[in-house]
């Protein structure tokens, strides 16, 4: 057992030092309190507005004279719910749907299609757009009109990787030898589509998170004084002459935090996925 | 959907073949699109807690009394019932009447159309500097398989798909513009010059992605039976390269840009709003912003149809690019 745990390290030597990466990560915003040592991510004083990065504040402070080191590490927190909560429930749903239109087919698959197929064509971030915008600002709105958009590929997929097996012989020989629908569904349909749902699952953070905080920018998610990065980068914006830290900090947050969950992801896809050439 | 597109299948060559038949019948499904999209749309703004007559009266400068609110929702027939409003709506949305913004109090047609060409503008010429970049780049990358070339395009591709856009347009801007002078801050202009930054922005973004995809699809070819055939019988590396490999990986990449569009049109609304660009994103953004249903819808709408007429003649373009649907027709 310690052999093959040792050999799966350095056959998968990216894969785990993003994975611990990203446990880091969640660490880090679980515990931002303690990292953070005390600090109010919300509450500062007028009289420490604007302070560049220094001692006192290393990534400095905002017009509110909050201390953008404590909000970008409580960023985190809210990045990182909002994007897999959106992963989980397009996914959730996705699944739910595609594996049940897959088997039974009928009226109910062909509606359900239909839906699916209308939202893939058509430019998903424009209708997540409106969908929050018209929803109210908030970052629940948000997670839910990116769900919205993103679930029809979770679906499709989920749907044609059951419509794979659905007439294959041994499936049949298990419906006669008097197998339940409800057996079927979870013993034979869901394990197969599975895999290759969740390494698109897994691909899909990092983009998500990338959208999830544009809205936030454009100001159809999060709202002040919540401490979400991409709503940051858009408050740091007009000081951008005097100010540029205000801008630095949440943006590299961003990008560190996406390049560790993509990394994680293809590394997830070429261990489970052999024969994809990434 | 947008930044995970470079793993999109591949279909089949068999798949892309468009008859006139299939050609009509991707017409009717833009069309059935379109009435869904309207529908969920409207849905959505019915549903919604903001009241439009309040709006209207709000924007014309009147404090909004509740009589008066009332005999405003009364004559614009927002007290009707969800069905006869939707279908009203329709009825004149299909003689292109897409009714009037509440906020800027001008026909949404005439708003949309005005901004329609600064965005189709930046896209195109978004899209030319993201071949110019994508197509050379993921091709050495794609022949240089493996070797340090390879790693550093791997690598810088990697952490541009991974970069947010309007992070990208503000750095731009902090260096272009307010540290070097070189470009306006507000690119409202309509000159060439205003159009650049936004145009590189948005090109940074899609670049990274493209060129991974360009790399995928020249790869796929080159590991194909025919090279190893070819290289045998002696055939230049280089006409293998530019006479087979990348006619045969244009369709891919063609069905890819046609995708790419999408993210395109989504990633112009933050761009747009950054740089101040008068485009429709922009105008989307503000509309939304002011519960502005009916532009909205009109935006949605829109956008939805410049989508899929764009995917419409990629398909169609393909029975002119590969010499075996122009036999199979």
């Amino acid at each position: 057992m310690e052999m093959k745990k040792k050999s799966f390290f350095a056959a998968n030597k990216t894969f785990c030092v993003f994975c611990i990466l990203a446990i880091l990560l969640i660490l880090t915003a679980i515990f931002a309190p303690v990292v953070t040592r005390g600090i109010d991510p919300a509450a500062g004083s007028l009289k420490d507005a604007i302070l560049p990065p220094g001692p006192g504040h290393i990534f400095g402070t905002d017009k509110m004279g909050r201390d953008i080191f404590t909000r970008v590490i409580y960023g985190s927190r809210v990045s990182l719910t909002a994007a897999l909560s959106v992963v989980g429930l397009s996914f959730g749903i996705g699944t739910l749907l595609g594996v049940l239109s897959g088997y039974f087919r009928g009226i109910v698959d062909a509606i359900i299609m239909r839906i699916a197929d209308m939202m893939v064509s058509f430019p998903g971030l424009v209708l997540a757009m409106a969908v929050a915008g018209i929803l109210g600002a908030s970052i629940r709105n948000a997670v839910l009109a990116v769900a919205v958009v993103t679930w029809p590929k979770y679906a499709r997929l989920a749907r044609s990787l059951v419509l794979k097996i659905r007439d294959r012989d041994y499936v049949a020989a298990a419906v006669t030898t008097g197998s339940k629908h409800g057996y079927m569904l979870v013993r034979y349909m869901l394990p197969n589509a599975l895999p290759t749902l969740i390494i698109t699952a897994a691909t899909d953070i990092g983009s998500l998170m990338l959208e999830l905080a544009g809205l936030s920018f454009l100001g159809f998610g999060a709202v002040s004084p919540t401490p979400e990065w991409g709503l940051m980068l858009s408050e740091g914006r007009a000081y951008m002459q005097t100010a540029p830290w205000l801008m630095v900090f949440p943006g590299l947050a961003i990008l560190i935090t996406v390049i560790i969950f993509n990394m994680l992801g293809d590394g997830l896809r070429d261990i489970l996925d052999p024969r994809h050439e990434g | 959907m947008p930044f995970n597109n470079y793993d999109y299948p591949f279909k089949k060559w068999g798949e892309r073949l468009l008859t006139k038949k299939k050609i009509i019948m991707r017409i009717i499904q833009i069309v059935i699109v379109l009435f869904g999209i309207s529908f969920f749309t409207f849905l959505l703004t019915y549903l919604a807690p903001g009241d439009p007559a309040q709006i209207m009266l709000t924007s014309s400068g009147v404090m909004p009394t509740e009589s008066a609110v009332n005999a405003l929702r009364e004559s614009m027939g927002y007290n009707d019932p969800f069905f006869v409003q939707y279908f009203r709506w329709l009825g004149n949305a299909l003689h292109g009447d897409f009714g009037m913004s509440f906020s800027l109090n001008k026909p949404v047609v005439e708003l949309l159309l005005a901004r329609l060409w600064p965005t189709l503008k930046l896209t195109l010429f978004s899209m030319v500097l993201m071949l110019i970049v994508s197509l050379p780049l993921g091709m050495l990358s794609a022949v240089k398989e493996n070797t340090w070339i390879d790693n550093v395009v791997r690598g810088i591709t990697f952490v541009g798909v991974s970069m947010p856009n309007f992070w990208v347009g503000l750095l731009l801007m902090l260096v272009f513009c307010v540290k070097l002078g070189i470009f306006p801050v507000i690119c409202s202009g309509g000159t060439f010059k205003s159009m650049i930054l936004p145009s590189v922005t948005l090109a940074i973004a899609m670049s990274a992605k493209y060129t991974r995809q360009v790399r995928t699809a020249v790869l796929e070819e080159l590991h194909q039976d025919y090279v190893i055939g070819a290289r045998a019988r002696g055939v230049q590396e280089r006409k293998i390269l530019w006479r087979n490999v990348f006619n045969n990986s244009l369709l891919p990449l063609i069905t890819m840009l046609g995708l790419s569009v999408g993210s395109l049109l989504g990633g112009t609304a933050v761009v747009e709003v950054i740089f101040s660009y008068p485009g429709l994103g922009n105008l989307a953004v503000a509309a939304i912003t002011s519960n502005d249903y009916n532009l909205i819808q009109g935006y949605v709408l829109w956008v939805a149809l410049i989508y899929m007429v764009i995917n419409l003649i990629v398909d169609i373009s393909y029975n002119f690019v590969d010499p075996r649907m122009r036999l199979a027709r």
